[in-house]
């Protein structure tokens, strides 16, 4: 890489940057959100746990509990897991935090810089695709034991219907019809939802099972946080209609979070 | 061996310049309107999808006038700079005034250096808080650097419609109301009458959250009083 190329600014005219792409253009000044490790520092690296992601009649929501651990400890406990990726769609990332939270920013960025390039939004399969490129990108990591891994969903404006996507460490992409879970707790997630879950949910039954099962994944899976109702900390839940993406108040979630611990076997 | 002529550098800018004003003076007009509820950016563009104006990040937007290919490739620089900027600090760090100062040098640098100078003429907007705030920036092909206050024309016959646009702006107008000012003031200027559908806008809404561009509706567009 040619020194000319490294930094922020000033303002260039004519640099070979594939049109569209923000991730081309940190590849080109040398600014691409990097880590490298000898030994990684595996215990001392916050790590976020359980998130999920249910279709329901509208469309799709997104759930994460709040906690992040390292090693034994609880290091955070009002972390946000899940966020919306741009006006359609919505991310979820469980794994390492601190690289998570990096790999959305940046996934948010190239979404939007796409989308004022080239006056029109990336299409849903192709949002997904980029992730994929991206969670690729880190496989190096991935096998030191930094791993990310997300959930992608969103309103897919040319059919009309909300679509869920599950990845793999190695930035398998797979399209998923009626939920999926990842992180630590994610499999205690997934047998809740598997006996649970039906198709076309109202809003209010999908809110209530996606903070259930949380709760069930918490109750089996001491990385994951359930509701804390006294320090009024609640799951973060994002849903993404043809209204586009909402994030759920506190307010509305808190007395479906005392429901639902209430009504625990 | 042949020794090239003399040329006085006076005589060398003024070429330069009077190339680059021709290129711009053929540029369809836009009209840059600061109101109450936003800014209005409008112009008249035949074509749907080659912008005039365009969002460059949450409360700033572009317009240029002149030759497509090279305002565009000032935009999508523009854009490449505030995503960056945005990206590396925070969003609240990208301002209109350091990308209007790094047009203007890329353009000063352009005229003075390259084998034809750009026939552009750009204006940065910026929304503010309350009207007050708001910025408007105008860079021209040489790379000279001006404020506008309140309004601004770019293009051809910009002098004549400045003049009618300044006459009846207000800064309550509504935005309909100030669709309809900008383009009866276009419309009159040119003596012909313009198709609802040529019209480009852009308008940075102040009640607009985080990203405050969009293009207007077709509702509000038809909302604007006949005069």
């Amino acid at each position: 890489m040619n020194s000319e190329g490294v930094g922020i600014g000033p303002l260039r005219i004519g640099e070979p940057i594939d049109a569209g792409s923000f991730m081309s253009v940190l590849e080109h000044r040398g600014l691409v959100p990097e880590w490298r490790f000898d030994t990684p520092p595996k215990d001392a690296i916050p790590e976020a746990t359980t998130v999920l992601a249910l279709t329901w009649a509208d469309g799709v929501l997104m759930a994460g509990d709040r906690r992040a651990t390292a090693g034994n400890l609880i290091a955070h406990r009002r972390v946000r897991k899940v966020y919306p990726a741009d006006e359609y769609s919505a991310v979820a990332i469980a794994g390492t935090a601190g690289m998570a939270v990096e790999l959305i920013k940046l996934f948010q960025t190239e979404l939007e810089h796409y989308e004022k390039i080239e006056g029109s939004r990336l299409s849903l399969e192709g949002k997904a695709n980029f992730l994929a490129r991206m969670i690729r990108g880190n496989l190096a990591l991935a096998f030191q034991g930094l791993v990310v891994i997300p959930l992608f969903c969103g309103f897919d404006e040319v059919d009309h219907s909300g679509r869920l996507f599950s990845f793999d460490v190695v930035g398998g992409r797979y399209d998923e019809l009626s939920y999926a879970t990842t992180g630590s707790g994610g499999g205690e997630a997934k047998s809740f939802l598997k006996s649970e879950w039906k198709p076309s949910l109202d809003r209010a039954a999908a809110l209530s099972m996606a903070v259930e099962a949380l709760v069930a994944a918490a109750e089996e899976d001491a990385a994951t946080g359930g509701p804390d109702l006294k320090r009024d900390i609640y799951p973060n839940i994002v849903t993404v209609t043809r209204e586009g993406v909402d994030e759920v108040s506190d307010s509305e979630l808190a007395p479906i979070a005392a429901t639902v611990v209430e009504g625990r076997p | 061996m042949t020794v090239p002529f003399y040329v006085p550098p006076e005589q060398l800018v003024k070429d330069r310049a009077d190339f680059a004003k021709k290129g711009v003076g053929r540029g369809r007009p836009i009209v840059v309107l600061q109101l109450d509820v936003g800014i209005l950016l409008i112009g008249e563009n035949s074509s749907p999808s080659l912008r005039k104006i365009g969002e460059i990040y949450d409360r700033i937007a572009f317009a240029g006038v002149g030759r497509f290919n090279e305002f565009e490739t000032l935009r999508v620089a523009g854009v490449r700079y505030a995503d960056l900027k945005g990206f590396s600090y925070a969003r609240d760090d990208v301002t209109g005034k350091s990308l209007a100062n790094a047009y203007s040098q890329t353009l000063g640098q352009i005229f003075s250096h390259e084998v034809k100078p750009y026939e552009v003429d750009i204006i940065v907007a910026e929304l503010g808080v309350e009207m007050d705030g708001d910025k408007l920036f105008r860079v021209q092909f040489d790379g000279t650097l001006r404020d506008a206050e309140r309004t601004a024309v770019l293009g051809a016959g910009e002098d004549a419609i400045a003049e009618s646009v300044k006459d009846s702006w207000r800064p309550d107008l509504s935005l309909s109301e100030a669709i309809r000012l900008a383009t009866t003031s276009i419309e009159q200027v040119e003596d012909r009458r313009i198709d609802a559908t040529a019209w480009e806008t852009g308008f940075l809404d102040r009640a607009g959250e985080r990203r405050t561009f969009r293009r207007v509706t077709v509702e509000e567009f038809e909302d604007a009083p006949e005069q």
